[in-house]
């Protein structure tokens, strides 16, 4: 059952391990006080350690370090009290110091794990190895010039977690699955915004192929992947390309790689010769990490709950395992759940967000962010069903005006008259008609032909233009049939 | 250990210092006393004493995360040999 590319040789399995960079939600960067907001005017948000300024010391955010602990704790990893910073040393032009500033030799989170579920319902454990703490570089624009390559730096210095997986991943679908939890749980702890557009979440895939039953072979490093789509689309391209070289006698070079979106293929990035010579040593401006257990405790403490525990939560409230997933991939769309089953029925509550609302949603091209029912909207109107109020029909068309409008529930009932009627008196009396109307179709029911109860209903309720009690309706006919 | 004249051309382009023929091996007996009385230092036993990071503060003072610095472009752009609008201008590099 395990994924394989079938080669002219015969089948390859595949093995891929993700270096995950997520950009750490905070106000201020790692080590300076400039700020983090996405799109600001050029080196707007730059302070003299962000640019490299010379004598500028790093002084190290709180609220970063918290952030790589909550994020430790939700992928139930090791903490690790005692952590050091160290020097990558490279030079490029959107790295003004001439290094990053990284966790190389103690990272402050060790391994964990992130379970992921596959499109047939089976579950897999996927190992984290470990996360660090680390400094973003700038960003380059080289399309301004025909000569110049332009450097902004407002990225630079801004928080990274590097989340390090083991080589646990066997094809493009659990790389895929793997990735979509991450950011799952990113996004519940609020660690990072996972928006992969603006470049919050990049992985770095590593990926080798092998026959049934050998060791690892050489594996290489596709770069900067920004999506899931194309994470997916690097694993099987590299892998192909690959089992190409093997298969026609050559040898596998461990190199960086890019993944070239348009042609679906991945292309040779720098040469291998200085790759990965990085020069590692401790930063001699910062002493070590040092964190206190009862601080990891306090962050413990405060942790949302995360996705697993709510989807099982909301199984638990009568939800069918389907419905508890939908409702639990994207924290907006759960909070919005709560809010409409807060003291009603979960499962009815749940039927309308997965059914109705999500159909308004996509049709009006919005999003549970900023959805075109409101939560208290869509709870008031599960109110009128309740109480009898509105009847299943009438619900949908209140839902559907509700969606037009914007007016809450009771105000469209008002309006419209749509409430439902409940005197069944005023019922029977529209029965009896009904009846009167129809005097050969009553003499065929009672001679046997039961099919026909249906019609009378249906004729009872076009005569009160849906407003019935469907519940009295079919009481009020089989009474004056019966 | 001692290190070979390609091994010190190496760390001279790796940290792009240009060295003339003559300096390459003034450079290997300077590194090579270093690695000499690395190696001395070696010879010390020390298991079981904690490894000392520095001789200041036993652990990093922390920030609060509060925006307070920045917007100062002009500033930090001040002193770039090359300026496009408020870009650093570089050599165009691309992958």
């Amino acid at each position: 059952m395990t994924y394989t590319i079938e080669g002219r040789t015969g089948p390859w399995e595949i093995v891929v391990g993700l270096e995950v960079h997520a950009q750490v939600t905070s106000h201020a960067k790692l080590f300076s006080g400039a700020a983090t907001a996405f799109g600001a005017e050029p080196n707007s948000q730059v302070s003299f350690v962000d640019a490299g300024f010379p004598g500028m010391l790093p002084v190290i955010n709180h609220e970063c370090v918290a952030q790589a602990v909550r994020t430790g704790l939700g992928l139930n990893a090791k903490v690790n009290l005692w952590s050091r910073f160290d020097r990558k040393n490279y030079f490029y032009a959107d790295l003004p110091q001439g290094y990053q500033i990284s966790q190389f030799a103690h990272p402050i989170i060790g391994e964990g794990v992130v379970e992921i579920t596959l499109a047939d319902g089976s579950a897999k454990n996927i190992g984290v190895t470990r996360l660090h703490l680390e400094q973003d570089a700038g960003k380059s624009l080289h399309d301004q010039h025909p000569q110049k390559s332009f450097i902004d730096l407002n990225r630079s210095g801004v928080a990274l977690m590097e989340i390090v997986s083991e080589p646990d991943i066997r094809s493009p679908e659990e790389a895929g699955a793997y990735l979509t939890k991450l950011r799952q749980i990113l996004r519940y702890l609020g660690t990072c915004d996972g928006n992969m557009d603006e470049g919050s979440m990049r992985a770095d895939v590593n990926v080798s192929v092998r026959r049934a039953g050998e060791g690892y072979r050489t594996r290489c490093e596709v770069k900067n992947v920004n999506s899931i789509r194309f994470v997916m689309q690097s694993v099987e391209a590299e892998a192909r390309r690959q089992i190409e070289v093997f298969e026609t006698g050559g040898t596998v070079e461990q190199e960086t790689r890019l993944f070239d979106t348009a042609r679906g293929i991945t292309r040779s990035m720098r040469s291998k010769e200085d790759a990965h010579d990085y020069r590692y040593f401790p930063d001699p401006d910062l002493p070590p990490l040092v964190i206190a257990q009862s601080w990891v405790d306090q962050l413990k403490a405060a942790l949302p709950e995360l996705p697993d525990v709510r989807r099982a939560r909301y199984v638990a409230m009568g939800l069918s395992p389907y419905d508890a997933h939908v409702l639990t991939l994207e924290r907006e769309t759960a909070a919005y759940f709560e809010e409409v089953a807060a003291g009603r029925d979960a499962k009815i509550a749940a039927n309308w967000v997965t059914g109705d609302l999500f159909a308004a949603i996509n049709r009006t091209k919005t999003s549970i962010a900023a959805p075109p029912v409101p939560a208290a909207h869509l709870g008031a109107l599960l109110d009128l069903l309740a109480d009898k109020t509105l009847s299943g029909t009438l619900a949908k068309q209140v839902f559907e005006a509700m969606v037009e409008e914007g007016k809450s529930p009771g105000a469209i009932v008002e309006a419209r008259g749509l409430r439902q009627v409940t005197d069944s008196g005023a019922i029977e009396r529209i029965v009896a008609g009904v009846l009167d109307a129809n005097t050969d179709k009553v003499a065929e029911y009672r001679s046997g032909k039961d099919k026909l109860f249906g019609f009378f209903v249906g004729q009872t309720m076009k005569a009160m233009q849906g407003k019935g009690n469907p519940a009295l309706v079919n009481d009020a006919v089989k009474k004056l049939l019966g | 250990m001692s290190l070979d004249t390609a091994t010190v051309r190496r760390i001279a382009a790796l940290a792009r210092i240009r060295l003339e023929a003559a300096e390459v091996e003034r450079m290997q007996t300077e590194l090579n006393d270093i690695l000499g009385w690395i190696e001395q230092l070696q010879a010390v036993d020390t298991a079981g004493v904690e490894p000392m990071a520095g001789a200041g503060a036993v652990a990093l003072r922390m920030r609060e995360d509060v925006v307070t610095d920045g917007g100062v472009a002009p500033r930090v752009l001040a002193n770039a040999p090359d300026r496009e609008g408020e870009y650093f201008g570089v050599p165009k590099v691309v992958e």
